[in-house]
Parts: structure tokens; sequence; C-alpha cells
């Protein structure tokens, strides 16, 4: 391997594409600003394709990994704290890279489609760029600082691809929750980050490591605090109990940017950041089980909220956030390489979910309630397809990308004692709600009848006489996703575990593991037939004309009302944080502080100035003669004073005037 | 020095007169309340220190203060249409030219 990588242009040049759209844009046509747009990621990609190229070359000698750039200026010096802008490729950001940008461009050729007329068109092109450029940053970075860039970065770029259209004041607000929960997260990052530069003097990830091998004493306490520190952050990028709650609100985006930011790369962040630092998670088994529990409790929480959400987006939604957990029940059995496995498949799928959803909304004028849909198998074939490979690979069920990422973390989490096998039951029962609500969404859109023309007469005519397949620009990347969703997960979990070992640390070898090969075929087995399971409810209840739903719901009022309140942790959250918090704001800050304190204070300054100035402003009569009249009279006086002899004056008053020293 | 009977006008009566003239000039600027005749009051005060320059130069043998004059009478020219302006601009807008009366700038 010989020349430069040039990895700083992976970032740069979406950078490059989002200053000239963002700032010429509105000026250029169409054509230029989508061309600029696409043509920053897809160079970002062939660079990316040109470094996996080097990777994998049979050709000795093989680029060795990990490959390190970094900026000849340095960036922070104070001290001992050194900190560089350094991009460094290794197998787990290689691996990263690749999904970013090349979903990332697929998502891009859908958006010309599905945004061509918008009115935002080269601002949301300019958002989109921006965003590939601190998802990049953030891949690449070679210490926390830099990935923290990067983390904040992207969470900018989905607080203003969330609030788009920002005119609609639920889009707006969204915006601003995701942004806010987020920072809750990002103070657990920061705090993390002063922890590790106090302990360890360094942010750099490969020099943590080290100084974490080189000496066994660093096990629970300080390591502990640092690695739930980091979770907390990862919770709040990732979607995580407790803070998921900004995600299914970040829906109301455009729908590719749901698919981007919200499903394939964002999101997937804070399971990059835990597989990151793993060393430091490996140096704690308390941190490492609370990142399982919270994974399986959000995958189980997330799944039955999504069982009777009638929005197509939000079932999606939900649906990212219980994949998310799965992840992070891969990251907490240790299973790290099964976690970004799950999070490549996952990219594919869900992207491809979102987008065939985007193509479905489209082609049904907006609408994005499920229950006035349906039928729609034959009005959108290509659609339908793609959708049927997505669903089919996120329930799980052989031989779709989805089987194997998932069983994956599956069989890990079985592998790992008592506490691993409660979470692997519940996320066997996850695997069942997941493939039960991801066929009520197929059959809900696609099969039975259109209900739309009694649902939605829009503007005279009836909305089922509009649907329409969507461009090919949006059914392209529909069908390449598609693609890779079914074939995204034979590389093998044995492959990719391997491959990544060098910065996960090695895999279980199902081969030498207890319970040997069979176990995990079993395994496989069982997660298989449960999906299978899921897809028979679905299908008995929602296939044909059924009731049951309704009697369901009805039989269990208390229950029904729950799932579709979301177990109201919005409320809860509202009551307890949000309210105090605003109570707190205005009774105390604004009155008190801003307004009495403050305000106060201001006022007795300007009214000390007012009352001076009023004295004072008698003496100003306006009246020019008097001033003259005074001018007139100075001048006399100095005249007077000049020329009156004062010494023999006084003098003959019987005073002397000597002056000093005489 | 010269005597109240040689030919020549002795200094100390150009002086006299200068200080009346400025005197005059005072007088007229505190108590007139006409703009304009307010102005030609102060273009009689600068004519009397005008005098008084002469008269010095010409005791002294020196030219200075008449430089000093013609600069005096240059400003007094500019002055005199930059003030003219004004009053004709005052007297425009406010229909009068007493000075009692134009004190919008008081507050």
């Amino acid at each position: 391997m010989n020349g430069s990588l040039h990895l700083w242009l992976i970032p740069l040049l979406p950078f490059a594409g989002f200053l000239i759209n963002g700032l010429l844009g509105r000026r250029l046509p169409k054509a230029l600003v989508s061309t600029i747009a696409l043509l920053a990621p897809l160079a970002a990609f062939g660079l990316v394709l040109n470094a996996a190229s080097s990777v994998f070359a049979i050709s000795s000698p093989a680029l060795s990994l990990p490959y390190i750039e970094t900026c000849p200026i340095g960036w922070i010096n104070i001290g001992t704290l050194h900190v560089d802008f350094s991009f460094v490729l290794d197998q787990l950001s290689l691996i990263m890279l690749l999904v970013i940008t090349g979903v990332g461009f697929l998502i891009h050729v859908y958006s010309v489609g599905y945004m061509k007329d918008d009115k935002g068109y080269a601002r949301y092109f300019a958002y989109l760029n921006l965003f590939l450029f601190f998802m990049t940053t953030l891949v690449l970075a070679g210490n926390a600082l830099l990935m923290f860039v990067g983390w904040e970065g992207v969470g900018l770029a989905s607080y203003l691809l969330i609030g788009f259209w920002f005119s609609k004041t639920t889009a707006a607000e969204a915006g601003k929750k995701a942004f806010i929960v987020n920072r809750i997260g990002d103070f657990g990052f920061l705090i993390g980050m002063f922890l590790l530069l106090a302990n360890f003097g360094t942010l750099t990830f490969t020099e943590i490591a080290t100084k974490l091998g080189q000496d066994p004493g660093w096990t629970g306490g300080v390591v502990t605090v640092i690695a739930l520190c980091l979770l907390l952050g990862a919770t709040g990028k990732s979607a995580q109990l407790p803070l998921y709650i900004w995600l299914p609100d970040a829906m109301e985006g455009p729908t590719p940017v749901s698919a981007l930011i919200h499903a394939a790369t964002m999101v997937t962040a804070g399971v990059y950041m835990i597989a990151r630092n793993h060393v430091l998670f490996d140096h704690s088994p308390f941190a490492l089980s609370v990142v399982a529990v919270v994974g399986a409790a959000t995958a189980l929480f997330a799944a039955t909220i999504a069982l009777v959400q009638t929005d197509i987006k939000r079932v999606l939604a939900y649906s990212t956030i219980s994949q998310l957990g799965y992840m992070f029940l891969g990251c907490g059995v240790a299973a790290y390489s099964a976690a970004i496995f799950h999070l490549m498949t996952h990219a594919f799928f869900k992207a491809l979910l979102f987008l065939a959803a985007g193509s479905v909304i489209h082609g049904m004028g907006g609408e994005q309630d499920m229950r006035k849909m349906g039928g729609l198998r034959t009005k959108l074939p290509v659609t339908f397809w793609t959708m049927t490979a997505a669903v089919i690979a996120i329930a799980g069920i052989w031989p779709f990308a989805g089987f194997f990422s998932k069983d994956a973390i599956l069989y890990s989490a079985f592998q790992q004692g008592s506490l691993g096998k409660v979470l692997y039951f519940v996320g066997l029962i996850t695997a069942l709600l997941t493939a039960f609500y991801m066929f009520r969404l197929w059959y809900l859109t696609f099969f039975g009848e259109t209900r739309s023309n009694d649902a939605h007469p829009v503007e005279g005519h009836s909305a089922g006489a509009h649907i329409h397949e969507s461009p090919w620009s949006m059914l392209g990347p529909l069908v390449i996703l598609a693609l890779l969703s079914i074939s995204g997960g034979w590389i093998g979990i044995d492959r990719f575990g391997s491959f990544l070992s060098a910065v996960t640390g090695p895999t279980i070898d199902p081969a030498a593991a207890v319970g040997g090969k069979t176990l995990d075929l079993a395994l496989s087995g069982i997660a298989v037939a449960v999906a299978l399971l899921g897809w028979y409810f679905a299908h008995t209840f929602y296939s044909g004309k059924s009731d049951r739903p309704k009697e369901l719901a009805a039989a269990y009022p208390g229950g029904y009302k729950l799932l579709a309140n979301k177990y109201y942790v919005d409320e809860f959250y509202g009551a307890t944080v949000v309210k105090p918090l605003l109570a707190f704001s205005t009774y105390f800050l604004s009155w008190v502080v801003d307004k009495a304190i403050l305000g106060g204070l201001a006022w007795l300054l300007g009214g000390i100035a007012v009352f001076s100035g009023a004295l004072l402003q008698r003496w100003q009569s306006g009246n020019i003669r008097s001033y003259a009249a005074w001018l007139a009279a100075g001048a006399a006086a100095l005249l007077l004073f000049v020329f009156i002899p004062w010494a023999s004056v006084l003098a003959n008053f019987g005073i002397h005037l000597t002056l000093a020293g005489r | 020095m010269s005597s109240m009977f040689s030919q020549e006008v002795p200094l100390e009566l150009y002086l006299l007169l200068s200080a009346a003239l400025f005197a005059l000039g005072i007088v007229g600027f505190l108590i007139k309340r006409n703009l304009i005749t307010v102005f030609m009051s102060i273009e009689l005060m600068l004519n009397a220190v005008n005098l008084s320059f002469v008269t010095f130069a010409h005791q002294w043998h020196q030219v200075r203060g008449q430089i000093f004059v013609f600069f005096v009478m240059m400003v007094a020219a500019a002055e005199a249409a930059v003030g003219l302006a004004i009053i004709i601009a005052v007297f425009r807008a406010r229909a009068t030219l007493a000075v009692d009366r134009i004190d919008l700038m008081k507050l």
C-alpha cells in the first residue's frame, strides 16, 4: 500500500456540498443542486470503497489496520493534554463508513424524487450533506473529543431536519424535543469524558485501552461510573430507555430523513460509541449488565407500543427503538461484533422500510394512517415487493438478513449466565412481537380493500383514484436495499466477527461453546418458529375482514389504552420533569430572579439616571440669550479677576498673599 | 508714544472705539429678540476685534495682526452664509424669528 487514503476527504466532501448548497443553493438550478448533493456522498463512498479494497486486497501487501491520519496542526495542546484531529480507519469504522456513505448515498438518490416539489429543496440537501459530514467525523474520530464534535453535529443536523417543515408547529416542537432530550444524554457523555481525562489523562481511544490493559487494577469503581456516564450519552442518541421519547416525534421530518438519520445511521451512534469504548465496559461487569438490561427492556417496551400504533411511520419508529434495544443487548453481553452486525443489517432493512413507507405515503398523497390504506399491493407493486423483503428481514425469518444478526445476539445472550437467559427470553418475546407488528403493518397497508375512498375525499376527488407508484429515482434505492436486506446476512456472524475481532475482541465460537453447534441450531430454529408464529397471529388478525383486533381491544380496555397511549410516558415526564421545570422557570427564574431582582436593579439604575437628569435639566433653560448672558458675565468676571490688582486691594484689608517658597 | 496732539490718531482712541463696538455687540446680542439683529450683533463684535487687531498690527509694525483679520473675515463670511441659511430655514419652519420662541430642543 503506497500513498494516502485521504480519509480527511470523506467528511470534507459532504461539507463542501453543504457549503455550496447551503450558501448558493437557492440561486442554482435544481439539477445542479441535486448533482452537487449526490456527488458528495458518492465521492465519499468511492473513497471508502477504495480504502476497503486496499484492506481486502488479495495481492499483498494489504493495508494493515488501524490506519491513522492526523492533521499536522494540533488541536488542543494545554499542559499534558494533547488532542489532535486524528482520523482512524480500522475494521469497525470501515464497516460503519460503508453503511453510512453507501446507504446515505442511496437515500440521497431517493430524496431527489421524494423532495422534488419542495420549496426548500436546496436547504434539504445542504442539511443532508451536513449530516454526512458530522456522521463520518463521528465514526472516523480517533479520540472522544473529536467524536463528541461529530456527536453534537449529527444532533444539530437531526434537529434541523426534524424541524425541516418548521412552519408546522408539531415539526418545530418535535425538533426542539429531540434536541433537548439529547442534551440530557450529552451531559452524560461530557461527564464521562471529564472523568476519562481526570483518570487517564487522555481522550485517545487506543491510549485509554492500553492504559486499561496495562493495569488489571482498573475494575469497577471509577470505570463503572465512566461507563454508565457514556451509557447515558448512548441512551440519548440511540433512543433507549429512559430517553427514547424524542424518536417517535422525530417522524415529523421528511421520510428519507427518518430513514437515514432516525433509523439507519445516527441513532446507531450510541451502539458504535459503546463498541468503540468496549474496553471500558469490559472492565466493568456491572455497567455491561446495565447496558444489557436497558437494551432488552427497551426492545420489549417499544415493541409492545408498536403493536397498536396506527401511523405507519410511528410503527417503524418504535420498531427502530426496539431493534436498537437488541443492539444494546448485544453490546451488554459483550457480543460487540453481533451488535455491529445487527446494526448493519438493520441499516439495510430499516432504511428500506422507511423508504418504502415513504413511497406509500408519497403514493397516497401524504396519508400516514394505516387504517386508511389497504389494498395497495397491486397499485404499488415495486414498493410492495421490496417492503415484503424488509418485513421478512426484520421479522428474522431465514434466510433474510435480520435472521442472522438477531440470532447472533440472542445466541450470545443465552450464553451469558442466568441473567443472559432471562434477557434471551425477553429478546425472544420481542421477536414474536416484532414479527406480529411488522406483518400487521404489511397486511394493513397492502392487503384487503382500499379504505381510503370513504376516508379522505381530497379536494373533491377520492383519494383512491390518485394512488400511483413512485418514480424510479425512488424505486431504484428500494430495489438495491431490498437485495441487501435479503443477502446482507449471508456474510455470517463468524466471518463478520473474526474480521471485527481486532477491534472488538473475540466472539464466541458455537462449536467450542457450551451446547456446541446443536444449541446454536436449536436456538435459530426457535427464533424462526417464533417469528412465524408472529406472522400467523398477524395473518389471523389482519389478513381479512376480521373483528378480532377490536374484540381483543374491547376485552382488555385498560391494556389497550395503556399501549395506545404509549404507557403515558410522555405524560409522566410532562408531569414530573417538564411541568416542575417550567413552573420553576416561570415563577422563580422568570418572576423572582429575572423580573424582580435583575429587572428591579435595572429600574433602580435607570431611575437614578432619570432623577439626576431631571435635576440637572433645570440648568438648561433653552434660552440662547440667557446662555449668552452667562457667557458674558463669566467673561466679565474673568476680566475683573485678571485686571484688578488683587494683592494691593487685599493688602488694604490687611491680608497679604504670599506664594509658597517665596 | 504718540500724544493727543501728534498727527496720528492715538492708539487709545482706536482701542476705545473697538471696546465700544464690542460692548454694543454684546448688548445687542443679549437684549435683541430678532434673530437677524442678534446675528448682526455678532458681526459687530467680530469687527470690533478686527479693529483692535489692525491697530496693534500698525502699532508694532507687524503683518501678523492683519493676517488674523483676513482669517476672521473669512470665518465671518462663512458664518454669515451658514447662519443666514439657518435663519431662513427656521423662519420657514416656525414663521417667527423671535429667539425666545425657538426652543424646540428644550425638553
